[in-house]
């Protein structure tokens, strides 16, 4: 079954707070929802599906269900990192299409900044019964040591360089102006980039993401809802997940599951890279979002580098305008899962209502993409073809 | 982490690749029907899913996959994916080494005596 033309996303929000010391995460993630539902004009009582990540406190969707009193005969609580919100979008749309809820919910939230949980350096922690776990936790695996080992193999085998990566960072930073709410709304350049502190070879402090508290709400509906509703008609067009592992030690650290969900989510939709005019890239690090734009087919595998440079990703500027909001490199990166505010940025571009100085002209289709878990071992990605009616 | 064989109370899978490495033996887990190896070890095979898998000796000489510094650390290590001469590719650290002398594919070999919370670690030092 496919889910092109079963859902339409029809309420966004972005909670603005990028530090939220005197809230609880519950809270976060009921104000995010309201804020939302108030977005598509819905209330809390039109919900009758759920969807959450890892980043809800308690087991799966139960606590959140609960704390936010929803009746709902549709709750789904995949998890894959990052980008699960992404996934979610597809998950609605599926359950939609098979008559199992009319109106979804999707939340993110969290604080990891009030409380002191920075975690792109510290060695994982994850559970110990991971059968992973003895393996990579003793080598002193962090998040971004095992993102450079991909962007190092990366140069080695593509000739990619570090002004290249840099690049992607100056394009976040002259959208990034444009935000009020953005936390580094400075623009910088490739040089501010490479002298910045090398952090992990070849990842310098200012190729990594923000730490905040915050996030951000979905409301995804039938079409018929959708029609009904004063918004922008914000369909989806095609939707696609996959999973890329070490495969018994035999892996190839250049490419990410962005190039098994980006083909699928592309047929499904009937398009091809070239029809699309705004992309939300899920931008852990500059170098997730180069070789995630290859994966997805912006262009040849290895020939990202020369790709994103020279201002290429900026929206006025460039051939593909990406992450207009300022990303996670510039804007927020609430609970380190970026997925779901690449989604609320593709449906601002499609609307018409991102910042007048960074909007696309004309956009009527747009994608949003990420990867959750780590590039560097086993991670998820999904793929969100959205189209504008 | 405080004691590794506090872990190894999740994992008796591998158990007998830790113990060997306190006597100075490197195994790698092969298969007794594909013939391949694999990492990290497990009783299933991941290639061909048979049961008949088995520890042989392993060469503990191979290249850099890949590698990164960590310069954000009090003192800066290198972790880093090692290919090894029977195929599989796993996480380790290159230690006993010049860190600005670490390229990729270079050669490696194993770096006996390391331990992380009492338990000896398979890590690797430039040839
Ligand atoms: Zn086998």
């Amino acid at each position: 079954m496919s889910i092109r033309g079963k859902a339409c996303i029809a309420g966004i929000y972005e909670h603005p707070l990028r530090k939220a010391p005197d809230k609880s995460v519950a809270q976060l993630h009921a104000e995010v929802a309201l804020g939302a539902l108030a977005d598509a004009g819905l209330t809390i009582d039109d919900v009758d599906g759920y969807f959450c990540g890892g980043d809800a406190p308690g087991t799966g969707p139960l606590s959140l269900i609960d704390y936010m009193n929803l009746n709902v005969r549709h709750a789904d609580s995949s998890n894959i990192g990052g980008a699960s919100y992404i996934l979610h979008v597809g998950h609605a749309a599926e359950a939609i299409a098979a008559g199992k809820c009319d109106v979804a919910l999707i939340t993110l939230a969290g604080r990891p900044r009030s409380e002191g949980l920075s975690k792109g350096i510290v060695p994982r922690t994850d559970n110990p019964v991971q059968p992973d776990f003895p393996w990579e936790s003793p080598m002193r695996m962090t998040t971004v040591n095992a993102y450079a080992m991909c962007a190092m193999r990366h140069m080695y085998e593509y000739g990619t360089t570090s002004e290249q990566l840099a690049w992607i960072k100056v394009a976040a930073s002259h959208h990034a102006q444009h935000n009020p709410n953005a936390m580094l709304r400075d623009v910088v350049t490739v040089e501010d980039v490479v002298n910045s502190p090398m952090i992990a070879d070849p990842l310098h402090r200012l190729d990594c993401c923000v730490v905040s508290d915050g996030g951000g709400a979905l409301v995804v509906v039938r079409p018929e809802i959708a029609k009904e509703l004063n918004r922008p008609k914000i369909m989806v067009r095609g939707g696609a997940e996959a999973v890329k592992h070490q495969s018994g030690g035999t892996f190839d650290l250049t490419w990410s599951a962005g190039a098994l969900s980006g083909p699928k989510a592309f047929e499904e939709a009937g398009i091809t890279p070239d029809d699309i005019k705004y992309v939300s890239v899920y931008d852990s690090f500059t170098y997730t979002v180069l070789t995630q734009l290859e994966d997805l087919g912006f262009c040849e595998k290895g020939k990202g580098g020369a790709f994103v440079s020279d201002g290429n990703l900026i929206s006025g500027v460039g051939k593909l305008p990406f992450n207009t909001d300022g990303g996670g490199l510039c804007n927020n990166h609430p609970v380190h899962r970026g997925g779901m505010t690449k989604v609320i940025e593709t449906v601002r571009q499609l609307r018409g209502e991102a910042h007048p100085a960074v909007q696309v002209p004309g956009c009527d289709l747009a994608l949003a993409h990420g990867t959750g878990g780590n590039l560097g071992t086993r991670h998820g990605a999904a793929t969100l073809i959205l189209e504008r009616q | 982490m405080a004691d590794f064989s506090d872990l190894m109370i999740h994992h008796p899978e591998t158990a007998e690749f830790w113990q060997a490495l306190e006597e100075g033996r490197f195994l790698i887990r092969f298969c007794a029907d594909c013939e391949k190896a694999h990492w990290y070890p497990r009783a299933i095979c991941p290639h061909c899913h048979s049961a008949h898998t088995e520890w042989r000796e392993g060469s503990g000489e191979g290249n850099i996959y890949s590698y990164s510094v960590m310069r954000r650390a009090e003192t800066p290590y290198t972790i880093a994916y090692v290919r090894l001469d029977e195929g599989p590719i796993l996480m380790t650290n290159i230690v006993d080494s010049d860190l600005e002398a670490i390229t990729v594919e270079h050669r490696v070999r194993l770096a006996w005596g390391h331990k992380v919370d009492g338990q000896t670690m398979p890590m690797f030092a430039l040839s």
